[in-house]
């Protein structure tokens, strides 16, 4: 339990309607997007307006040692938000505001609580666009895409969220203010704590303001759908697309229990028995697209497609990306408990990874389909279980550890694009060996010694 | 096992939710005050706290689950297709059976269930509605604000009650020479009473179709106030007179003009009487053959072309919850207005959003009502029409409102009136060739 006199400091400070205390509404707090996770009830929950009102909090919970989660909207998928030690929900949606679009330095300025859909729609009123596309593009804040460095379909191109940020507002841990970055496309004063801070899951600082790059939006796209009866021959079309010098915004895959699910539910015409389909699409000026489409066509062709489908118009498009779009909301039906990894590998070892996956399946007797952004190796393993079956339950975390060592086998990692977050904690040492846990220990223990900022996620106590 | 008589009936619908928070995305109340507990996603956890024995039943989980306008723009952009709607219905009747119905809901409620003490303080409230409401100029159609506070404000307008009620106005049965068909017209609360503009157009226009209407006098309230609130037991005695008022006239088919009205008919009665098997059946009947009067006239009996008149109107079209997602009917009152001569159609920008009426939440929570209220007006000042045609009473309440308190000049409809408006046209230019 909180203290009355904390309390009385956070009414205080930021007025009583910011200030929930009610249980009914702290408990809507416990959770995240992220599956089979444990509650925890926060202790309170504000919502500041300001810099100045989150530095007010920061101050406060400082001087009362009382831990602070900060939280956007709750969709990640690695409980990062979940505030595992009670204490005080930072929720940012009430800084929702797009401080400035500046077309001349193509950047920017927004508060993080502005909706990454709402930027994007900014932009594409001045030709502009903000690339990151999270699946959670209409309801994630940009606070959370950056604390979390989400990824999303359009990373083989352009890149993922770390690729635009230019600049950060962020209260440190003792409550004081910094500014770093800023709109020059260059920039080498001081450490990069931009990119530092991007990714860091709210555990050293909480942003407040950030400064984004857009770039000229595509004039036009085309898309294309690839069959094939063998994993194989879709790695190969893969590779052998990036090898002819064709960079697809998009390049995505299915397997086959997501192929035969999806068709069940949506019925877009995909081969129940196909072994894996590849959907891309390329961008840029006309001219290009026409170019690269055709090429890309051929390519999937010669690499032993047994069907290659071209999009003619936005109509045909939409019927590609349907089956795509589908994939979770349809394998989310199949069963009550949905546990979707990101591990990722280099593209060349997407093949290695998707029959690893199989073989895990298999072997637990467990149901995974696999899909995901093949062009940049991040797949998405998808467990369907039922979290109430106490031992399937032990199948599936047997079954993700083993996703992980092959993940990190192949020379990729642990997460792509969701974050390390309470859920992928125990398997940092895999991935960086005891030195390289005891670093990020004492990186997080230099910049908030007390572990006040979203304490016991990515980094264990010493 | 139907949602008005236990909470565990949800348990597999709520199931069904991973929390992945594409609700927030359409939800018309967490974009005003973006705290999660009024997206579906929240209420869905405190549901499941609930159930799961973790929390209980208190009276400020029941304000909590007051927090909806049952838009259902959530059950459309869910992608595990959680009907949140069943949700929120099934937790409001747990609060009930737990906690009680507040006390001015339950008077209202009551009221509503004594039909003819009911229609008996209409009648006088219309004669003294001038103590408590202030009348405005206002020259389409007669309307007031509220004289004195009583917890919603001033600000909001309502219609004033009609003089004569449309029960009142017609006869049991309109006759017409040789009907191809009888239709019986359910006209609700809001049309009998208020817009009785609606209730006349729909029978007008049926009369065009050689329809023989009729408008059973033992009708009353639909129920939905009551079974939306959770009043399960005030629901059920309100279907019940409705079915007998119907059983016992007959009609092929049977019409409204309000999209509560419609859920209820169409779906609601069956749900609430499952364990009565004789009103079962009849709800299940009447459920079959129930029409918007938009829906009618596309499908059921295509409306007649010729005859139909001039109307100059620049027309933008709001989509009620009830009628667009609760019914599918979406296209039909676009189709009516399209083949009205004169008139054009301009979409405004989200014409499915939720124009935040939602009955009495209107009235549980009138700042946040008008809040969502005035996203909506926003939207119709931008298209620059003469007129909003919508399909609902009271989504026609609320629009009106809306902007006759943003002082914009546009004429606010339900779609039927602008078709019984182009008959008329064609019978008037008749006239004069005669």
């Amino acid at each position: 339990m909180l203290a009355q006199e904390v309390l009385q400091e956070l009414v205080q400070a930021l007025g009583q309607k910011n200030v929930l205390t009610e249980q009914e509404d702290l408990m809507t707090y416990a959770y995240d997007a992220t599956a089979a996770m444990k509650h925890h009830k926060p202790d309170v929950v504000v919502s500041p307006l300001s810099t100045e009102q989150v530095a007010e909090v920061v101050k406060i919970a400082a001087r009362h040692k009382v831990p602070i989660y900060p939280r956007g909207s709750g969709t990640n998928l690695s409980g990062g938000t979940i505030p595992v030690e009670g204490g005080i929900v930072l929720s940012l949606l009430n800084m929702n505001k797009i401080l400035e679009m500046d077309q001349d330095n193509l950047t920017a300025t927004v508060q993080p609580g502005v909706i990454i859909q709402a930027l994007n729609d900014e932009a594409a009123k001045l030709g502009l666009m903000y690339p990151p596309d999270p699946g959670t593009v209409t309801t994630a804040t940009m606070g959370g895409s950056v604390s979390e460095c989400s990824g999303g379909l359009r990373g083989l191109k352009y890149g993922v969220t770390k690729h635009y940020i230019m600049g950060l507002q962020l209260v440190l841990a003792n409550g004081e203010v910094i500014r770093w970055g800023g709109k020059t496309v260059k920039n080498v004063t001081g450490y990069d704590l931009v990119a530092f801070f991007t990714g860091a899951e709210g555990t050293l600082g909480i942003i407040t303001e950030i400064i984004v790059k857009l770039i000229p939006a595509p004039e036009t796209r085309k898309s294309i759908l690839a069959v094939f009866d063998d994993v194989d021959k879709a790695g190969k079309a893969i590779a052998a697309i990036i090898r002819n010098k064709v960079i697809p915004a998009t390049l995505e895959i299915m397997d086959n229990v997501t192929i035969q699910t999806v068709e069940n539910f949506v019925h877009a015409g995909l081969p129940l028995d196909a072994e894996a389909v590849l959907l891309c699409e390329v961008d840029g000026y006309k001219e290009v697209v026409e170019r690269e489409a055709v090429l890309v066509e051929r390519i999937l062709k010669e690499e032993g497609a047994v069907e290659v489908k071209l999009a003619k118009d936005d109509k045909e498009r939409d019927l590609l990306w349907l089956a795509r779009r589908s994939a979770l909301p349809a394998l989310a039906q199949k069963r009550p408990t949905t546990v979707l990894e990101d591990a990722t590998v280099p593209r060349s070892k997407i093949p290695d990874m998707l029959k690893a996956i199989r073989r895990i399946a298999t072997q637990h007797n467990l149901q995974i389909a696999t899909f995901g952004h093949a062009g940049d190796g991040n797949l998405h393993p998808t467990i369907l279980t039922d979290e109430r079956d106490a031992e399937e339950m032990k199948r599936v975390h047997l079954a993700v550890d083993e996703i992980f060592q092959v993940a990190i086998a192949l020379g990729g990692t642990l997460s792509g694009e969701h974050g390390i977050g309470i859920a992928k904690m125990k398997y940092l040492d895999w991935e960086f060996g005891e030195a390289g846990v005891t670093m990020l220990r004492q990186i997080k223990e230099a910049l908030d010694p007390n572990y006040l900022l979203n304490p016991g996620k990515i980094v264990r106590r010493g | 096992m139907s949602v008005y008589n236990s909470l565990d009936s949800i348990t597999e619908e709520l199931r069904k939710c991973m929390k992945c928070g594409n609700c927030q995305a359409v939800c018309p109340i967490y974009k005003e005050t973006r705290q999660e507990v009024a997206v579906a996603r929240g209420k869905i956890s405190l549901a499941e706290y609930i159930l799961s024995g973790e929390m209980e039943m208190t009276e400020g989980m029941a304000d909590r689950f007051s927090l909806c306008t049952t838009c259902m723009a959530c059950n459309t952009n869910c992608p595990c297709g959680v009907r949140f709607d069943k949700i929120i219905l099934a937790a409001r009747a747990e609060a009930v059976r737990k906690k009680g119905l507040h006390p001015v809901k339950k008077i209202a409620f009551t009221a509503l269930k004594m039909q003819r003490m009911f229609d008996f303080g209409m009648k006088a409230g219309s004669i003294f509605q001038v103590v408590g409401l202030k009348h405005i100029p206002n020259k389409h159609s007669r309307m007031a604000r509220m004289r004195v506070d009583i917890g919603i404000g001033t600000d909001k307008v309502f219609p004033m009650l009609a003089g004569k009620s449309l029960r009142s106005e017609f006869p049991e049965v309109i006759k017409v020479n040789n009907p191809q068909m009888r239709v019986a017209f359910f006209t609700g609360c809001m049309i009998n009473y208020f817009y009785t503009d609606i209730g006349r157009a729909v029978a007008e226009v049926l009369a065009e179709q050689n329809i023989e209407v009729i408008i059973p006098k033992g009708q009353g309230c639909c129920g939905i106030p009551a079974s939306v609130n959770g009043d399960v037991d005030s629901a059920r005695v309100m279907a019940k007179r409705n079915l007998r008022a119907f059983a016992k006239m007959g009609a092929e088919a049977l019409v409204v003009a309000c999209s509560s009205c419609g859920t209820a008919w169409k779906h609601v009665y069956g749900e609430l009487l499952e364990n009565d098997p004789e009103f079962k059946t009849l709800a299940d009947k009447w459920a079959g053959k129930t029409y918007d009067i938009s829906e009618f006239l596309i499908h059921q009996v295509p409306f007649r072309k010729e005859g139909l008149g001039r109307v100059v109107r620049q027309v933008t079209y709001h989509d009620p919850c009830h009628l667009n997602r609760g019914q599918g009917i979406n296209q039909e009152p676009r189709e009516i207005l399209k083949n009205i001569p004169g008139v054009e159609l301009i979409e405004m920008k989200e014409p499915g959003r939720c124009c935040g009426m939602a009955g009495s939440f209107s009235l549980v929570h009138p700042d946040l009502s008008v809040q969502i209220s005035d996203r909506k007006t926003a939207d119709i000042a931008q298209t620059h029409t003469d007129t909003v045609a919508t399909g609902c009473p009271a989504c026609r309440l609320q629009l009106q409102s809306g902007v006759e308190n943003a002082g914009i000049e546009e004429e606010v409809m339900h779609t039927i009136q602008i078709l019984a408006e182009s008959y008329r046209a064609g019978k008037q230019k008749l006239n004069r060739q005669e």
